[in-house]
Formats: C-alpha cells, structure tokens, sequence
C-alpha cells in the first residue's frame, strides 16, 4: 500500500505518494533528482549517504522516506549556489584538496555542518573522531582534515 | 539491496502500538532508530511482514531522574544520553560509554531501548545494563513486568521478551556511596564494534577494603558475560595492582569463552579481555577510593 507524505526538502515543500519500503536515500536521488546524496553501502557504514534531518545528520538509508513526513531534510545540494558560490566549507576542500573521486564527499560535508556549528573550533582529534563516521577509499583522511581545518576558519572569517 | 514489501504503521501512542503488534501475531517489528534493523532488512536478512514506527510516540522519549535511578525512556536516542548532564549526574557510567556506540551520526538516530531490545553480544549497552543491575519494564497488550538485566538476556540476539511485548523503559540505579567505575574497549577503529569491552564496578568500605565489585564482558560471547569469580577475587582485599591482574587473569582464562571472527582470533579476544578487564579494574578502584577519602 502507497503512503502519501509531505516534507521539506533544502526549503523546498513536496507532496509524494510513495511505498514505505522507500529508502529516503533512494526517494532523494530517483524521485526528487538531487543525486548529490550517494549510496555506497545500505547499511550504515560508510556515510555517503549522510544528510541532515531537523537539523541533525543522519543516515539516509536507514530511514524510509515515509519517516520523513512532516519532517525538514537538507542535502548537500543545499550548501552553495552554483560554482561561483560556494559555501566555505567546499572552498575549504577545494583549496586544501579534500576530495579526489568525490564519492564521499557529500557524507562528509553534511556530517560537518551541525559539527561545526556545535563545535566551531574543533581539534584535530575531535575532527578525526567526527570523521571516523565515514569512509573514504582516496585521500588517507589527511587532507580532509586539513580541508576541515580551513572550512572551519572560513565559516568563522565569513561569520565575523 | 533493497528491503522487501512490508506494511508500515505510525502510532501515537504505546497502547496503540502494543495493539498493532497484537493484531499481527508476531509478525510485526517495532521501529525504534532503524539502526540495526534497517541493515538487516536491506539485506533481506529480516522480511517483517509490518513495522511498527515508534518514533512518533512522545511519551517513550525521556530522561529523567525517578524512583531508583535513571529512568530512560526505551525512545530516547543515544545522542541525548551522550549530551545529558542528568545522565553524567545519575549514571557516569553509562555516560562515559556512551560516545564508544557507533558513530555521531548513528547516535543521532540509535535508541536506548532499541540496542538493549536487539541484544548484539557486540553491543555497549546489554554489557552496561548488566553491570549496572538495570532493570527494563516491558508490557503487552494485556499485561507489565518488569524484567531484570541479568534475567533478560538470554542468548544470541534473544531476550526474555515476547514478540508482542514491547521494552518501555529502563532503569539505571545509582551506585552506592564509595562506588568507582570504568569503562573501557578495544576497537579496530573508533565507532567500529569492539572486539572487546568490559565495564567494572568496585564499591569500597571506609577500611579501603572491597564490598563489591562487578566486571561484565562484551563481544567476548552469546551476550554480555559476567565475571562472577573474578569479582568475588576481590571482594574483601585491598583491590592492589596484584590482586587487580589476578582477577582479570582469572576472567579472561576461565570465565569467557570467545569465538573467532575475521577480526580477533579467540587466543587475540582472551588476551584482550585481560588488558581490558585490568585497565577497567584499576580505574574503578583508583575512582572508588578517591571516593571513600572524600
Ligand atoms: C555503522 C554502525 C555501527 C554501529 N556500531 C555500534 C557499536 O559500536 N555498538 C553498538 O552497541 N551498536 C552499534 N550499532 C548499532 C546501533 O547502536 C543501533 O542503534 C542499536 O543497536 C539498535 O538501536 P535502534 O534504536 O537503532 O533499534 P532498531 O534498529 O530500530 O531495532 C533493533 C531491534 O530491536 C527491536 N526493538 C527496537 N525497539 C524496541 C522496543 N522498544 N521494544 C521491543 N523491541 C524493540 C526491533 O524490532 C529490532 O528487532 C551500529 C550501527 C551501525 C549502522
Ligand atoms: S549508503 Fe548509507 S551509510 Fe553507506
Ligand atoms: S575522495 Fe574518493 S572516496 Fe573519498
């Protein structure tokens, strides 16, 4: 039997009638089209899939998309305004070459942005701590920390 | 992969939801954070025929400090555990265990009551449950009892309950006055499942002798293991570093019984758990004495 739902997704309101067994991971990529969100493993592990629901980062395919109803769920396709603009956190990763393949890009981003909004001056070990929620097969994590170092100081410089 | 057809269910309320798992006869699941149980489906591993959401039910989410401790609504995400001053306060051991589950972002959805309802012998919180002498209110349709740790874990992923009983609430107590306690595992990487985790608790008299001690294994059996022996070992000495390697040699060589997997060979998961089981003894008498000469 479908369920029909409604939720926000990056401000935007939808109305969909969907079956329950819907990951929200795959209601994002094939019934909406914001394929920044990526699937690498369905269970939990590697946190391609990570988006911010009310606020917080989640696993979107441990959730039906039917859990989301009523709720506000953000995607990376949130964070910038096309290549001219983006936000500080992907300028972060782009100067200090956080990504090569990008697959885990995503995750990683949305698993920051309530990280630092908690914790704007993170130390190296909490960032490593925070990271540990997800998988990268091409960097080492070394840049990505240091990616995560200089987002972080400019969010603060864009904030001040 | 993808789960299978299921129907799904969004109560309000726990009488609601305790029906729905009536009417399905066993069938149904209930859907706490999905944490474990999402896996599993999407591997088609488990095919319930329905789902019971809980995450729409209030009442099931609370902390707050009751009648003979901690009361933890089965609801209440691990996260709010991590984050609560009331849980460090009422319970430090569980707090201070409580950023070794998983990873932030599974925190943010894993529930207390989901974790210790799925009984992962890997799992942080059935070792802590044990340790703590919790108790779990589980109710039906028909009927409440309340179930006691030690009595509820009964095997691999099994528990005392029912499949139309539901796990509502649980309770921490506090420690006794002069109680020190420790938490501590070896894991391949922060987040990852231990491979081997013990928790300790070590009450002290105002002679510095031990009254009580507690040392409970996880990822080392079918569930969370209690070291009765090696505990015992202690009671009545002066918990020294000697007397402290004794217990944890004893625990590790004649109270476990571990198995292999990818990961840990049984001799490497023994070995394990007596480094893990002396660092949590240690740390738990040196706090249980810094207690008694307060
Ligand atoms: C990548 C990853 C790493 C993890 N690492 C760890 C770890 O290191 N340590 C650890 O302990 N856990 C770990 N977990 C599991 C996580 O902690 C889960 O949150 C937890 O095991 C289950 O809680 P849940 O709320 O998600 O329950 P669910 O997955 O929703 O449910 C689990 C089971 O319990 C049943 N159930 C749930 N609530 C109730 C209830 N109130 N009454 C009766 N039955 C109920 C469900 O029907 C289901 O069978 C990890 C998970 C992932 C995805
Ligand atoms: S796809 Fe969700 S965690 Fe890997
Ligand atoms: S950049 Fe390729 S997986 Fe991280």
């Amino acid at each position: 039997m479908k369920h029909t739902f409604t939720l926000t997704v990056n401000g935007r309101n939808y109305e969909r009638e969907v079956e329950p067994r819907l990951l929200l991971s795959d209601f994002l990529r094939h019934d909406l089209g914001l394929t920044g969100t990526h699937v690498g493993c369905e269970h939990g592990v590697c946190g391609a899939c990570t988006v911010l629901l009310d606020g917080e980062a989640v696993r979107s395919c441990l959730l039906f998309a039917v859990q989301a109803s009523g709720r506000e769920v953000e995607t990376v396709e949130s964070l910038d305004s096309g290549p001219q603009n983006l936000h500080p956190l992907q300028h972060g990763f782009w100067e200090a070459h956080g990504l090569q393949c990008g697959y885990c890009t995503p995750g990683i981003l949305m698993s920051l942005v309530p990280f630092l909004r908690e914790n704007p001056n993170p130390t190296e070990s909490e960032i490593r701590d925070l990271l540990s929620g997800n998988i990268c097969r091409c960097t080492g994590y070394q840049k990505i920390v240091e990616a995560v170092q200089l987002g972080a100081e400019l969010i603060q410089e864009k904030s001040t | 992969m993808k789960p299978a057809v299921f129907d799904y269910h969004a109560p309000r309320t726990v009488d609601e939801a305790l029906g729905l798992l009536a009417q399905y006869g066993g069938d149904a699941k209930p859907l706490a954070g999905g944490q474990s149980l999402v896996p599993t489906m999407n591997f088609r591993l488990a095919q319930p025929a329905a789902l019971v959401d809980l995450n729409g039910i209030d009442e099931l989410f609370y902390l707050r400090q009751g009648e003979g401790g901690l009361r933890c609504g089965a609801m209440t995400r691990q996260r709010s555990v991590e984050n609560s001053t009331l849980a460090q306060r009422l319970s430090p051991l569980l707090h201070e265990a409580m950023p070794h589950i998983a990873h932030t972002q599974i925190r943010n959805r894993g529930t207390i009551g989901g974790s210790l309802a799925h009984a992962d012998p890997a799992a942080e919180l059935p070792a802590l449950a044990l340790a703590l002498d919790a108790r779990f209110y589980v109710r039906s349709l028909t009927d409440g009892r309340w179930i006691a740790a030690r009595d509820y874990y009964t095997g691999l992923f099994t528990t005392a309950m029912q499949p139309e009983e539901m796990l509502v609430e649980a309770v921490f107590p506090a420690l006794p006055a002069g109680s020190g306690w420790a938490f501590d595992e070896v894991a391949r990487q922060h987040g990852n499942y231990a491979l081997c985790g013990a928790a300790a608790i070590i009450t002290q008299g105002e002679d510095g002798l031990v009254k009580n001690a507690k040392l409970v294994f996880l990822s080392v059996g079918e569930g969370p293991v209690e070291a009765f022996q090696a505990a015992n070992m202690l009671v009545g000495e002066r918990p020294t570093p000697e007397a402290v390697r004794a217990a944890a040699d004893t625990a590790a060589t004649q109270e476990i019984d571990p198995v292999g997997d990818i990961h840990a060979g049984p001799a490497f998961r023994r070995h394990l758990a007596r480094v893990v089981a002396q660092r949590v003894l240690t740390r738990a008498a040196a706090r249980a004495s810094a207690e008694v000469s307060v």
